[in-house]
């Protein structure tokens, strides 16, 4: 579904991404993590295309993101995404917001935008807000609409990009189940998260990236038994302290 | 001091027989509304588009609006009244130039000053858009991009209606400025406010009541201007940001 191969990209000296290359698979769930400013975040943007690249090759359901040629717009509207700050337009209503994309860009019309909105609202639990604007509701309501406003244009995959980072400790929970649930119905997902209890209980793979490379790609039992590199494992031991 | 006042003198018939001075007053009032709101749907539309370009990826786009805005907002006011009335005409293809001389002398003065207004002010314009743009989160622009929304879409529904929600207030100073930039586009003789103000104290001889009328006329205006736009405000805030309930 998602080939990564041997990307690297660099702001004039300093490389973000060196040589990274993974891949995953249709269903699959996939958790990075790592420390800050290690290049996680800029490769999950480098899948759609919000983070170009200098060399390497990203194959997303088998069009290459950094193909000049590739319609940019067409292949983000089949990947969703989720963001740190959740980026609700705050001047839309959360069904505006649901359904604008459906409208302009997938053509639906607005009744049936409106309708498959308003069912994914339900799926995360907030029908009754559907009236609201997003500076109305808390993080954690935001998050779960971004989930669904992602949903709302049918992904083939699902990136996450620390979705819970910029919550409240009693909100986190709430993103995270209707994560869970999501990974649960086979959609396929790649994380950037700092939560070690959603990669254990719902990755498949944990990769862990240091200072732009990708010093780990295990399935998460190896990951957390016993890893290989020593970074991971001062990583693993300062965070799983608490 | 022995200055006789009198308010009557705008109900008096005019020098020229035609109207009272109340009426110089108003056609006055009329050609500075005309002028300046003609000018500001210039500035509006320029400035939207320029501001916007200048926020663009690509560099030669954001480089030419970047031009655009220093050229027009670098050089004086009367400096380019003086250009657009009295050195583009000659400038011209001859044509062109002719047709715009053999023109009515209030459409001449009337066109140069509407646009000398309205670009200069498009370039004050745009530098607001352009603050605008630069202060919505940078993650708003992925957010419409990563839904499949192009640039240009994204811009039209996400980033531009924030963005002036935003600049509602420095829009409001711009919009009563081109009412008192106008005034300057007496001095080619254009009969806005001020010039017939002026004019009052030629043909009268009372400089007080002449220049009390324009000031009031001027405020008036301004603060219908600022009751107007208060309410766009209101009708432009976000529920639940910015103060907005």
């Amino acid at each position: 579904m998602i080939k990564i191969a041997n990307v690297s990209k660099h702001y004039g000296d300093f490389k973000v991404l060196t040589d990274c290359t993974t891949e995953v698979s249709k269903g699959e769930v996939i958790v990075v993590c790592g420390p800050s400013g290690s290049g996680k975040s800029t490769l999950i943007k480098c899948v759609n295309g919000l983070e170009p690249f200098q060399s390497g090759e990203i194959i997303v359901n088998g069009i290459s993101v950094g193909d000049p040629k590739t319609n940019l717009s067409k292949l983000r509207a089949h990947v969703g995404m989720v963001f740190q700050n959740f980026e609700l337009f705050p001047h839309m209503s959360i069904t505006e917001n649901l359904s604008v994309a459906q409208i302009k860009v997938l053509k639906r019309g607005k009744d049936e935008a409106m309708e498959k909105g308003l069912a994914l609202l339900d799926r995360v639990g907030l029908k009754e807000h559907a009236h609201k604007y997003p500076g109305q509701l808390s993080g954690g309501q935001q998050q779960r609409v971004a989930i669904a406003r992602a949903l709302a244009m049918d992904p083939i995959c699902m990136l996450f990009d620390e979705p819970t980072s910029a919550l409240d400790p009693e909100m986190v929970n709430e993103v995270l189940d209707v994560m869970t649930e999501l990974a649960q119905e086979g959609m396929t997902m790649m994380c950037v998260t700092h939560e070690m209890g959603f990669a254990r209980r719902v990755a498949d793979r944990v990769i862990f990236m240091d200072r732009g490379q990708i010093v780990e790609d295990d399935d998460k039992e190896a990951f957390f038994q016993n890893p290989r590199s020593e970074r991971a494992q001062q990583f693993l031991a300062k965070i799983l302290q608490h | 001091m022995t200055y006789q006042w009198n308010w009557g003198v705008f109900l008096q018939p005019s020098a020229t027989g035609d109207d009272t001075y109340l009426g110089w007053m108003f056609a006055g009032l009329k050609m500075t509304l005309a002028l300046s709101l003609s000018a500001w749907v210039v500035a509006l539309l320029l400035g939207a588009v320029v501001g916007v370009l200048r926020t663009v990826p690509n560099k030669t786009l954001a480089g030419l609006a970047t031009a655009y805005v220093e050229l027009f907002r670098n050089i004086p006011l009367l400096v380019q009244l003086f250009i657009w009335y009295f050195v583009l005409p000659e400038l011209l293809p001859t044509s062109l130039g002719d047709a715009f001389k053999q023109s009515h002398p209030v459409f001449q003065q009337f066109l140069a000053s509407m646009l000398c207004l309205g670009l200069f002010t498009s370039a004050r314009v745009a530098e607001q858009v352009r603050a605008g743009i630069n202060s919505l989160p940078r993650g708003q622009k992925n957010a419409g991009l990563a839904l499949g929304l192009t640039l240009p879409q994204t811009y039209r529904f996400v980033m531009m209606p924030m963005a002036f929600r935003l600049i509602v207030p420095p829009l409001t100073s711009e919009f009563l400025n081109i009412f008192k930039n106008s005034a300057v586009c007496s001095t080619i003789g254009l009969l806005e406010l001020a010039a017939q103000g002026r004019q009052l104290v030629d043909y009268t001889a009372q400089p007080f009541e002449s220049f009390i009328a324009v000031t009031v006329a001027y405020m008036a205006i301004n603060v219908i201007v600022m009751t107007l736009m208060k309410r766009v405000e209101d009708k432009a805030r976000v529920p639940g940001y910015m103060g907005g309930k």
